[in-house]
């Protein structure tokens, strides 16, 4: 059995549908993403899978126990980062990280925690005197303290610059390879391509799409943009015959949408070739997860391409 | 053992906030000093005790019940606020250990609250510890500090923000001390309506109780249920102070929450 399992799951709070049945499933040792624009119901579902909220209908099961009765044997096993940051000022880094890891029976030494995020220098510093950024560091060094089975990140790199971002990414890629199950949500689309494994957009509270990076790349975007600007010399441009009808021009420069950029591309150079044009900035773009991202959320809906 | 960890975690937390330090330490401290120093610390005619002997238990009582009152209920609704009751919810921690630690914690500090403005008192203002009623001072501090935690408890449970909890917890506090004649000594009649609002609460009960531990002019241990006028007795004060005690932490461990107030 999958160590996450969500079937057609429901949720409302008085007049929002924050859920309107999602279902997906986390394989062992993946990282699975949840992307989604504000409000589109991820920290609920994340939420429920943790045992904060109850659903109104459908089934969540995290390494076989229902969350929400799971109790102390499941939260031994998961670790937790909330969208919130949630710490108190008073203490330092190391009483911290400390006070969460004698709570779990399997918990990785103190300063090792620390390590992980980054934070050793900032050992003995009271909360209150860190960065917004170290602070989310701190936090995600108590998701894993307890050395869990399953960890839940909500928006965890929220607030980081990059290089302490990268930091997690290389953290959240070492517990994926020591075979740790990881779901996250993120507004990151480059994060989301860097780690996970597979990702459901999530819209509304209706999954819109799911599959892997490329999956989706496949499934949304399968045509290819070539650009480039035609430098002349002076002849008449006609474009050759197999793509002429799909030219578009737009301020100088050249846009070509195919299904298959090889042949299109063999036919382009040899006629700039023949003709002595040269073919400036040449590129080809496949759409990156961003673009299927913001074709799926944006309002109102544009018709497939 | 984890009760134990998390206990000194609560006192740590106290001891690294000086307002709560402040309010429960040194405040009482401080009127003690104040009063004595105003009033004169010469026997009070009506009841035979110097100023000192009479204010050293009522402000005890004081400190105490800032404590495990007001600090507790203010402290765990910030707690809850920032989120910290929540995550810590989400932790194997077990959820009763987690409030105990927090009961226990502010008990040990409302003792210790005590034990020093006694022992300022016995220092340095002749105030006289009795022998055959020290036992019933330790059980009425040790039963009011679990009754206060669980009404402290309750006004958390009720209130949904921090804010509330500190409007709430003061404005309870401090006019309740005052009808139940902790910091006056009754010169005159209250009004009946004030006397039966301190009578039906328990603050009343425990301050009278527990000053009566401090009367040299009473006699016995007071584990009895009939007084005097030459005999304690503290088991109908502690009675209620059970009954509210039992009764506000039924009601606010079904009206708990831990999360933070979304509205
Ligand atoms: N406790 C709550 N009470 C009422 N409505 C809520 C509550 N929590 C969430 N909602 C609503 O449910 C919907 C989904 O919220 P959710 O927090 O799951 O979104 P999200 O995808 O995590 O968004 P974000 O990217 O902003 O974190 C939103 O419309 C939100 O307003
Ligand atoms: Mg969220």
């Amino acid at each position: 059995m999958n160590p996450i399992v969500v079937e057609n799951l429901t949720k409302s709070y008085r007049r929002v549908k924050a859920l309107q049945g999602v279902s997906f499933s986390v394989r062992k040792g993946e990282t699975y993403a949840l992307l989604g624009p504000n409000g589109a119901g991820k920290t609920t579902t994340i939420e429920i899978l943790e045992g904060y909220r109850k659903a109104d209908g459908g089934t969540a099961r995290v390494l076989d126990m229902d969350p929400a009765s799971g109790g102390r044997r499941l939260r031994e096993k998961i670790g937790i980062v909330l969208q919130a940051t949630a710490l108190e000022p008073e203490l330092n880094v190391r009483e911290t990280v400390r006070a969460f890891a004698r709570l779990y029976p399997s918990a990785i030494p103190v300063d090792e925690a620390i390590e992980l995020v980054d934070l050793a220098h900032a050992r003995g510093k009271r909360v209150k005197a860190l960065s917004g950024g170290q602070q989310r560091r701190l936090e995600i060094a108590l998701g894993v303290v307890g050395s869990p089975e399953v960890l839940f990140l909500d928006e965890p790199t929220t607030g980081l610059d990059p290089d302490a971002r990268r930091k997690i990414w290389d953290l959240v890629r070492s517990l994926n390879d020591a075979g740790k199950t990881i779901l996250l949500s993120s507004h990151y689309m480059e994060e989301v391509e860097v780690l996970a494994h597979r990702l459901s957009i999530l819209v509304d509270g209706k999954i819109r799409a799911e599959g892997s990076p490329l999956e989706l790349q496949g499934q949304f975007g399968a045509r290819a943009t070539i650009s480039f600007k035609i430098q002349g010399n002076g002849q008449e441009i006609i474009y050759p015959y197999g793509v002429r009808d799909k030219v578009r021009e737009h301020q100088g420069w050249t846009y070509l949408a195919v299904d298959d950029p090889t042949p299109a591309l063999n036919e382009l150079t040899a006629w700039a070739m023949r003709h002595g044009f040269g073919l400036q900035h040449l590129t080809v773009n496949r759409p990156t997860l961003e673009d299927i991202y913001l074709q799926l959320t944006a309002k109102p809906q544009p018709e497939t391409r | 053992m984890l009760l134990l960890f998390e206990t000194f975690h609560q006192l740590r937390l106290f001891m690294r906030r000086p307002a709560a330090v402040f309010f429960v330490a040194v405040l009482p401290l401080v009127l003690l000093v104040i009063f004595t120093e105003i009033f004169g610390n010469d026997p009070v005619s009506a009841q035979g005790v110097t100023t000192a002997q009479f204010y050293t238990p009522a402000l005890a009582v004081f400190g105490m019940v800032t404590a495990c009152y007001t600090y507790l209920a203010v402290s765990t609704a910030i707690a809850r606020d920032t989120g910290v009751l929540k995550r810590v919810r989400g932790t194997p921690l077990p959820p009763l250990t987690y409030i105990s630690a927090r009961v226990i914690a502010v008990s040990v500090i409302a003792v210790l609250s005590v034990v020093l403005v006694v022992g300022v008192g016995v220092a340095f203002y002749k105030v006289e510890l009795l022998h055959h009623s020290l036992p019933a001072s330790v059980v009425l501090l040790i039963v009011a500090a679990l009754t206060f935690s669980a009404l402290g408890m309750l006004v958390t449970a009720l209130c949904k923000s921090s804010d509330t909890v500190i409007a709430v917890t003061n404005a309870t506090l401090l006019p309740l001390a005052f009808v139940s004649e902790v910091f006056v000594r009754p010169w005159r009649e209250l009004p009946t309506w004030m006397k039966w609002i301190a009578d039906v609460l328990p603050l009343k009960h425990f301050s009278s109780a527990f000053q009566a531990t401090f009367k040299p002019a009473l006699q016995g241990h007071g584990f009895v249920w009939q007084g005097g006028d030459t005999t304690l007795a503290i088991l109908p004060q502690l009675a209620i102070l059970v009954a509210w005690g039992i009764g506000a932490a039924v009601l606010a461990s079904y009206l708990f929450r831990w999360e933070p107030n979304a509205g």
